[in-house]
């Protein structure tokens, strides 16, 4: 209905006014939103080797269409049928019906309401294809996306947005440093461990080789690309033209840029050169950090959250790389999992209106939900299909043997075996 | 006749065409390569880990000339390529049987 039909239906002019512009500007962060497969792709493709390129693009855009797939069917119904504090429990396969009489959901024309939250679980999904990249079994990593999106961040979603027990208790979570990042690394965390590191990442006596990248400027083209989305994931969270997305925007810039600055100072201090990909990496920290508490911290708050964010991301990615012995090609777990469990609690530091005790609760619950999920289903794909790519496919590129074709075809790289 | 194989750092090539072009050297075979001497490359950091660098690229100068101009050319090279630095290069010199020019089917010295 256009605004016209809106009035000629008995709605008042200043609300189907509001109604509208609050469509166009949850639809605008939707597409934004979207975009981040892109900026996830190329940072995922640029910071792995060029052998394997074609199937990092294939895991992306599958956790997408997977995502939509089976959000659709199953997922919304789990995030938003209803007011169970677990799980909802209506609107599977036809979501449709959880629209009231007149359409609407939440204050939204239903479709606009599941397109916004559809974009935002898939970019949950893809987050892990970073940590698993270079020799996951396609299939098996095909099956975890469709689990991802069925099991785990539907469930934790429904707490914190969908009426569930979190929400109520107060926990804020704004745009998703918890609901999104927080549990796409924490599956990260699961996944790169049990798969196992790649070949040639540790020595016998565990000494770590580093694995350059094969293309830093994509992956900063999709740093680009995901910062300039975040406008549209942490201010298109407002669902609404509110004069407060300026600010959303403010806090979210501060925090990305101090971020990104600290990486490159730690980077700069502890190796002796600012580090291309650890500094980019650095940006990420800041935005997954300020996510949660975007809408409610003030600007020095933000700087501050994307100081240590850029710290921690840089020693965290540290951490899991040479002491954990987890082999994280990208540095997910440290940038979504940690940074998003780091971000969601001090909001509840710098927010007045939030609780520490609460933000520690639900962080904590989502965390143990999903750790506990994301091993048991990791665990039965590889117990059943195999979880890793055979040692021939590894060392020969997973493009050549997944996929059929090489993604740089008539170009003669150098072959790292 | 001698072949002179002459590796040089890629930025080194104008430098040495000058020298080439002002001797007898009446060809130039140029061939990028890629290699380590004894400093086996060098090493990086990358997020932390250290990694090795062992194939750095270099060019392969190679031309055939008579003997005294190759021992012209290998003074001049060790005097105006040398920077002082490792892995200016080296020079590797072999003895040629024999060289035909395929137009004519000239053999030896007159087919350089």
């Amino acid at each position: 209905m256009y605004l016209s039909d809106l009035i000629k239906n008995g709605m008042e002019l200043a609300d189907a006014a509001e109604l509208l512009v609050n469509v166009t500007w949850t639809m605008l962060g939707a597409f934004l939103v979207y975009f981040m497969q892109a900026g996830f792709a190329m940072v995922e493709t640029g910071f792995t080797r060029a052998k394997n390129a074609g199937n990092i693009i294939m895991k992306n855009m599958m956790d997408f269409v997977l995502g939509s797939i089976f959000f659709f069917m199953i997922g919304f119904a789990i995030m938003f049928g209803g007011d169970g504090p677990i799980v909802g429990s209506s609107g599977f396969f036809s979501p449709m019906q959880l629209a009231d009489g007149d359409g609407y959901f939440n204050g939204l024309p239903l479709g606009v309401f599941m397109i916004f939250h559809t974009v935002f679980c898939a970019t949950s999904a893809t987050i892990v294809s970073g940590a698993m990249a270079e020799r996951t079994k396609f299939m098996s990593y095909l099956i975890y996306s469709a689990a991802i999106s069925i099991f785990i961040y539907p469930v934790t979603g429904h707490w914190i947005w969908g009426g569930g027990w979190l929400s109520g208790m107060g926990f804020h979570d704004f745009a998703g440093s918890t609901a999104v990042h927080m549990v796409g690394g924490v599956c990260a965390l699961a996944g790169a461990k049990i798969l196992g590191p790649r070949i040639g990442k540790y020595e016998k006596d565990g000494a770590v080789n580093a694995i350059p990248g094969h293309n830093l400027p994509l992956g900063a083209l999709g740093v680009f690309i995901l910062w300039f989305c975040w406008f549209g994931f942490n201010c298109g969270s407002t669902t609404g033209a509110a004069t407060n997305v300026g600010d959303i925007a403010m806090t979210t810039n501060l925090a990305a840029a101090a971020a990104t600055l600290a990486a490159l100072i730690v980077t700069w201090v502890k190796y002796g050169k600012p580090d291309v990909s650890m500094t980019l990496n650095g940006s990420l920290a800041g935005l997954v950090a300020i996510t949660a508490g975007c809408d409610v911290v003030s600007n020095w708050a933000a700087v501050i959250i994307g100081v240590l964010a850029g710290v921690c991301v840089v020693l965290v990615i540290e951490f899991v790389d040479k002491i954990l012995k987890i082999d994280d090609p990208v540095g997910a777990i440290g940038v979504h999992g940690f940074c998003g469990l780091m971000g969601t609690i001090l909001t509840g530091i710098f927010s007045p209106e939030c609780s520490l005790v609460t933000q520690i609760i639900g962080v904590g619950s989502v965390l143990a939900y999903v750790l506990v999920l994301a091993v048991i289903i990791f665990t039965v794909i590889d117990k059943t299909v195999g979880l890793r790519a055979g040692e021939v496919e590894e060392r020969e590129g997973l493009d050549l043997h997944e996929h059929g074709a090489p993604a740089y075809a008539n170009f003669n790289l150098h072959r790292d075996r | 006749m001698k072949k002179l194989e002459i590796v040089i750092k890629p930025e080194k090539l104008e430098n040495l065409k000058v020298i080439l072009d002002g001797s007898k050297a009446s060809g130039v075979m140029i061939t990028n390569i890629m290699g380590y001497g004894n400093q086996k490359g060098f090493r990086h950091l990358y997020r932390g880990a250290e990694y090795k660098v062992n194939l750095l690229p270099k060019l392969k100068v190679e031309t055939v000339v008579d003997d005294k101009t190759a021992s012209e050319i290998i003074d001049q090279v060790v005097e105006q390529i040398k920077t002082g630095n490792y892995g200016d290069g080296k020079i590797f010199v072999y003895d040629v049987e024999d060289a035909v020019r395929i137009r004519t089917g000239e053999h030896g010295q007159d087919a350089l």
